[in-house]
């Protein structure tokens, strides 16, 4: 008698929660590095998501059609991981029912999250992404229709920093030391040693090592056995410190140079005075702000007592562009959704304004050179597409 | 000529550092199997503990022995590091490791795993970020040689090791020392080789066996702590994650040393640091982990109870 008693109210509770029906809501997805390499790349993000969320809903919402639907998210923690990235990405799409997915930031990541966003047809923006293959559909070398980026890819990247090592730092010679197992570097790497000697300039070493390394005495000993006058170092900002100090132990003078990979403040903080004076690429510039990238900054700063970096504003716009992309497709539809995000005609963000080469996922936007001075960023050059 | 033995010089400076962090941690896991024929797979994760350790005690202690000098705060927190660790890893072998010692041998290595497992998303809920180790002695590089280049273009070459670098490899050689003298030399050591060549008759002989394997545990683990320590200020960015894959290297150096056999645990940390180096100095650092592992295969094809390991004695 009791367990009937209690597989009827058992029953009776299930029935009530499934008729629950949901308040209409913009559902997006934000599947990003919570946990991990690299966590202060997934506070960036989750934080932005969540600023960009609470001043949308703060105004009333979206407007789709005839009415205003508030901003929904769902946070999913890809720990990092390739595998896990792609479950995420599953689980979003298809469990949570989002409408598109912002994320994976890391190019390890997106790769896998992009494959199950193509399939599913479901419209993924990943912020940070620079690796080619985000938005290139492997089999058939073409771009994937689903996949969007806010941010420039690495094919440029590795011009811009190859072109401004042999014009602005006069570097004839330059060595490369990057994580072969990890996409975004082993892209930004090959790319790099691609155009810096197309462009006359000599490639004297070129090493490797694997995620999670800590040693890099020997990659680097057998570098300085070739005395270059550069040092480029596509790697995460949790590994830079750690080659740069020891480098600078073995008596190696070289100037470093990085990728975007380089840009979060716990670079400085882990890194101190032996990255001192390096440049490296990346999305924006505090110092060259428009007034709406002010105003985020500003924003961003009195909700989380620190300045953004790169991916916490390219979050943002990925938001911003996922917005505008619902409002003009008028419908909570994804085909509709996706249609309307290649649509786009110009679109201006934190980090510039940017719009999709057409038939293709990735932006044409520009690049800003950055140098370490005195434990800050500072804005050194601009570099357009 | 000089210029490649200069460059050769170098680099045996860098495989030592690499060898004696890689042996000290081996030897953890060599001296649980010697007991207990059991991999012990939490410790890799006890030796990301001993760098978290010393970054926690460094910042309560350095401030309050300003007048000290530097060498003994180190010497202090080296002591204190193991100290805790090692009682860590004793806590870990009687809660987890002890109800299941009956059990089959596949249950006690699950439970190493998920007690590693465990030990790091802690760790990983209380530091999500990768956090600084602040340097505990004042870093000098000294520079033992220098020549000109042979091009005559650039930089001349030089030779330099580390004030840090010279102190690891003293440190690690002092503790293995140190327990190489305990277990041939001591009674203790004695009930370790004694359980260790037959584990079921040695109770009968009155030697408390639960106490000297907890024993075990904690020198083993506190070796593993200190090992941490000295990766954590030779490699000063530390994170949650950093056990996994130094844990498992220094494994296959145990195992390629000869598993149980504490002079094999130190020949395969040292080999292995050796490799690795080796590796990059010879062929591109793209195939380092390729060449290196493959030699170990090898090196175990020839001898598969490791290079100082012996066969165990088969009963009849």
């Amino acid at each position: 008698m009791k367990i009937s008693q209690l597989a009827a109210t058992l029953l009776a509770v299930a029935a009530l929660v499934g008729c629950g029906k949901e308040a209409p809501s913009v559902k997006i997805g934000l599947n990003t590095e919570l946990t991990g390499e690299m966590p202060a790349v997934g506070a960036s993000s989750k934080n932005a998501a969540e600023l960009f969320a609470s001043q949308i809903n703060a105004a009333g919402g979206v407007k789709v059609s005839d009415q205003t639907l508030p901003i929904k998210l769902v946070i999913g923690d890809n720990g990092a991981k390739a595998d896990q990235a792609a479950s995420v990405a599953q689980r979003l799409i298809t469990q949570d029912n989002v409408l598109a997915m912002i994320g994976p930031d890391a190019s390890a990541c997106a790769i896998p999250a992009a494959d199950i966003a193509e399939a599913a047809k479901c419209a993924m923006i990943s912020p940070w992404s620079t690796n080619p293959k985000t938005t290139l559909d492997p089999n058939t070398g073409k771009p994937k229709e689903y996949v969007f980026r806010a941010c420039f890819i690495d094919t440029f990247q590795a011009g811009v920093l190859a072109k401004f090592v042999l014009n602005n730092l006069k570097a004839k010679t330059a060595a490369v030391l990057y994580d072969s197992t990890s996409e975004a570097p082993n892209g930004q790497a090959t790319l790099f040693k691609e155009t810096f000697e197309k462009n006359g300039g000599q490639i004297v070493g070129f090493e490797t090592y694997t995620t999670g390394d800590k040693d890099f005495s020997a990659q680097l000993t057998k570098i300085k056995s070739t005395n270059p006058e550069v040092i480029f170092l596509p790697a995460y900002y949790n590994d830079v410190p750690l080659i740069a100090q020891q480098a600078r132990r073995l008596g190696i003078t070289a100037q470093f140079v990085g990728s975007d990979a380089w840009s979060s403040p716990e670079l400085i903080k882990l890194g101190g005075a032996d990255i001192e004076g390096s440049f490296f690429c990346n999305h924006y510039s505090t110092q060259i702000a428009t007034p709406i990238a002010q105003k985020f900054m500003s924003d961003y700063q009195a909700k989380y007592g620190m300045a953004p970096d790169d991916v916490a504003a390219l979050t943002y716009d990925a938001f911003g562009l996922l917005t505008q992309a619902v409002k003009d497709a008028g419908k909570l539809d994804r085909q509709a959704v996706r249609d309307a995000l290649a649509r786009i005609p110009k679109y201006d963000g934190i980090t510039g304004t940017m719009q999709f080469v057409p038939g293709s996922g990735d932006p044409i936007k520009s690049a800003v050179i950055l140098q370490i001075k005195n434990g800050k960023f500072v804005w050194v050059a601009n570099a357009q597409p | 000529m000089l210029h490649d033995l200069l460059y050769l010089a170098q680099q045996t400076i860098n495989a030592l550092q690499q060898g004696s962090i890689y042996a000290l941690i081996a030897l953890g896991y060599s001296m649980v199997y010697g007991v207990l024929t059991m991999i012990n797979f939490a410790h890799g994760d006890l030796f990301m503990l001993g760098a978290f350790a010393c970054m926690l005690l460094a910042g309560v202690v350095t401030p309050l022995l300003t007048a000290v000098p530097p060498i003994l705060v180190f010497i202090l927190i080296l002591l204190m590091v193991m100290a805790v660790i090692g009682f860590l890893g004793a806590f870990i072998e009687r809660v987890a490791y002890r109800p299941l010692r009956g059990a089959p041998r596949v249950s006690a290595i699950i439970t190493a795993l998920g007690c590693g497992l465990l030990i790091e998303s802690l760790t990983l809920v209380i530091f999500p970020y990768s956090q600084s180790i602040p340097p505990l002695l004042a870093n000098r590089t000294f520079e033992l040689m220098k020549v000109a280049d042979p091009a005559g273009a650039g930089a001349p070459l030089t030779l330099t090791i580390t004030a840090l670098q010279i102190l690891i490899i003293r440190v690690a050689i002092v503790l293995m020392v140190a327990l190489d003298f305990l277990i041939r030399k001591t009674r203790y050591g004695m009930a370790m080789r004694a359980i260790s060549f037959d584990a079921r008759t040695v109770p009968l002989m009155g030697i408390p066996v639960d106490r000297i394997i907890s024993m075990t545990f904690l020198i083993g683990a506190g070796l593993g702590g200190a090992a941490g320590m000295l990766y954590g200020l030779a490699y000063p960015v530390i994170a949650p994650s950093m056990g996994i894959l130094v844990g498992w290297k220094a494994f296959i150096a145990a195992v390629v040393g000869g598993i149980g056999s504490i002079r094999g645990a130190v020949l395969g940390g040292f080999i292995l640091g050796a490799v690795e180096v080796l590796a990059v100095v010879f062929f591109e650092s793209t195939y380092r982990d390729l060449i290196s592992y493959s030699l170990l295969l090898v090196i175990l094809i020839f001898k598969p109870y490791g290079l100082l390991g012996s066969a165990p004695n088969q009963k009849v």
